[in-house]
């Protein structure tokens, strides 16, 4: 664990943003559980309660930290991830200069920065896994690839202790192609600029 | 100490557990957003461990059935928000004046009345503390993390058990809901007080009779111990009088049992605030705002600290006017129009600048909004 002067420096905030029903409190789960219980950081995790769980533009937000955490909310967001248009716009107002940014390149037409990275997780889930419901799991593997908040162990121990019983292969399998995915897409194009700020930190 | 391997809780998960690891072994409620999983988290536990669980009708009811399991011995919960805890207060009187032990979560939402069920907010704060008409002593505790929720519920029980009287579990929906990484103390490893019980035999029995602690020893009913519990001031006997050479020195006793703890009851924790030019005095989840605006000013050279109030009420004076003393300016940060910050002002009798930062929008404070007014302040 690397030592900091600042331990503001070493907080990440994730978002990750969708729809009711896309699996976004599980994906959040799962990143909390991975960073916090097997990558042993500290963290917190905070989701859309209310009408707005259940269809329209909901949340999860996870904070991850090698001090114990304060603030349990994202203020300044260093990693989004968004799965629909509605969410993409409603909750991406507080990004930091620089963030990484994941958006589905289907569902997702207008990415809130030109910069992000637009990769079909909905597509790939439906296609090559024939259940879009784990499009969650696919791009929480390019979450981890691109940006190494989590390590990708600790993300699959964490993900098959949350699953249900009978659907880890599959799982498994979405993690795997997300991560993929991500390689592939940063392998072509090398010039994707990384977020300078956070790139030491991770 | 012992501590359980880590794991990922949310706030009313973590209540539940406290309450378990106290002994809670009753358990009478309505669900009501945001303090539902309470209740279905005692569900679930306590029938498996052979202790009952009541839904029932209503708020009122929930608390009746727990002061009457508490007065059979029992170690009583029940939770619920805002409407529900409107309903509570004629019963929560009712176990002030009969001093019965028990525990009362309220998960604080937007109110008044239905308000907002789904927002945070900290409109409770006075209501816990005076909601029930009458004078009367109040001890209300007030999370701001995971790890204290499950320790303020165990604190909780054990001043109920320890006073005899219902203590107040004030957490909000914040609080309630976010997920933290704890590792729980090792179940033997929590302090478990319980109430004392009479040595006398039963017809020797005086149930409200007082030693030097001013505190009566409960007698479990069903044991063979006969007595009355009424809601009308009482005598040593628990027979109502309006004697004034009895009704006084009730009252005294009432009030004397839990003042004379003050300097025990009054928790806080400071932050930083050795050097610090300006503090924050704040408490639940808006105490998780100041912390941060502490530390992110910090970074920029600015001397802040804070002091989290745990306990509310008893309105913690002596740490408030040593928090206050010889500072710049004072900021109390609060989802409501100034509950606490007018006891803080009350305690600072006009010796340091403070200001309240009220909030009424159904979101959290955020460390920026802090930073900003102090900002504007200077």
């Amino acid at each position: 664990m690397n030592q900091k002067e600042s331990p503001s420096l070493s907080r990440v905030e994730v978002r990750l943003a969708g729809s009711g029903g896309q699996g976004l409190l599980l994906a959040g789960l799962v990143l909390a559980e991975a960073a916090g219980l097997h990558d042993g950081r500290e963290v917190a995790m905070v989701q859309s309660y209310g009408p707005e769980a259940r269809g329209g533009a909901s949340k999860a937000e996870v904070i991850i930290s090698d001090a114990a955490i304060d603030y349990p909310l994202c203020s300044r967001v260093d990693l989004f991830l968004a799965l629909t248009q509605e969410a993409a716009d409603a909750y991406s107002w507080d990004l930091k200069p620089g963030a990484w940014t994941l958006v589905d390149s289907d569902l997702v037409k207008h990415p809130p920065t030109s910069r992000a990275l637009r990769l079909p997780f909905t597509a790939v889930a439906r296609e090559k896994l024939k259940k879009p419901m784990v499009a969650n799991v696919v791009a929480l593997g390019a979450l981890a690839e691109v940006t190494g908040v989590v390590s990708r162990r600790g993300l699959e121990k964490a993900l098959l202790a949350r699953v249900p019983p009978g659907t880890e292969p599959l799982n498994k399998k979405a993690l795997s192609l997300g991560a993929k995915m991500a390689r592939e897409y940063l392998g072509q194009d090398t010039s994707q600029p990384q977020p300078e700020a956070h790139s030491e930190d991770i | 100490m012992a501590r359980q391997r880590a794991r990922l809780l949310q706030g009313n998960e973590a209540i539940s557990l406290g309450a378990l690891a106290a002994g809670c072994n009753f358990f009478a409620g309505y669900p009501i957003t945001p303090a539902s999983e309470i209740t279905e988290i005692m569900s679930r536990e306590l029938p498996a461990l052979g202790h009952p669980f009541i839904q029932m009708e209503d708020e009122i009811a929930s608390l009746g059935a727990c002061i009457g399991a508490s007065l059979a011995g029992k170690k009583a919960m029940t939770a619920t928000s805002g409407p529900g805890f409107s309903l509570m207060q004629e019963n929560l009187g009712y176990a002030a004046i009969a001093e019965v032990p028990l525990v009362l979560v309220n998960v604080m939402r937007g109110g008044p009345s239905t308000g907002l069920p789904t927002n945070v907010a900290q409109g409770d704060v006075q209501q816990a503390r005076w909601g029930t008409h009458g004078d009367h002593p109040a001890i209300v505790l007030c999370p701001a993390t995971v790890g204290q929720c499950f320790d303020l519920a165990v604190l909780a029980f054990n001043w109920a058990e320890r006073f005899r009287t219902p203590v107040i579990l004030l957490s909000d929906e914040v609080v309630a809901h976010m997920r933290e990484k704890v590792a729980l103390p090792a179940p033997e490893d929590v302090e478990v007080i319980e109430r004392r019980q009479p040595t006398v035999p039963p017809d020797w029995y005086v149930p409200y009779k007082t030693d030097g602690s001013l505190i009566p020893r409960l007698a479990s009913l069903g044991q063979g111990y006969r007595y009355h519990v009424t809601g009308l001031v009482h005598d040593e006997r628990g027979f109502p009088t309006r004697r004034p050479d009895e009704v006084e020195p009730f009252y005294a006793r009432l009030f004397g049992k839990i003042s004379r703890h003050f300097s025990d009851l009054e928790r806080v924790r400071a932050f930083e605030l050795e050097d610090a030019e300006v503090v924050f005095i704040a408490y639940g989840c808006t105490a998780r705002a100041a912390q941060a605006a502490v530390r992110i000013g910090r970074e920029k050279g600015l001397k802040l600290g804070m002091l989290q109030l745990l306990t509310l009420w008893p309105f913690p004076r002596r740490p408030v006017e040593e928090a206050l003393s010889g500072r710049r300016l004072a900021l109390v940060p609060e989802l409501n129009m100034g509950q606490i910050s007018r006891e803080v002002k009350r305690v600072n009798n006009g010796r340091t600048q403070v200001l309240r930062h009220g909030k009424m929008d159904g979101n959290m404070i955020t460390p920026d909004e802090l930073l900003n007014r102090l900002r504007e302040v200077k």
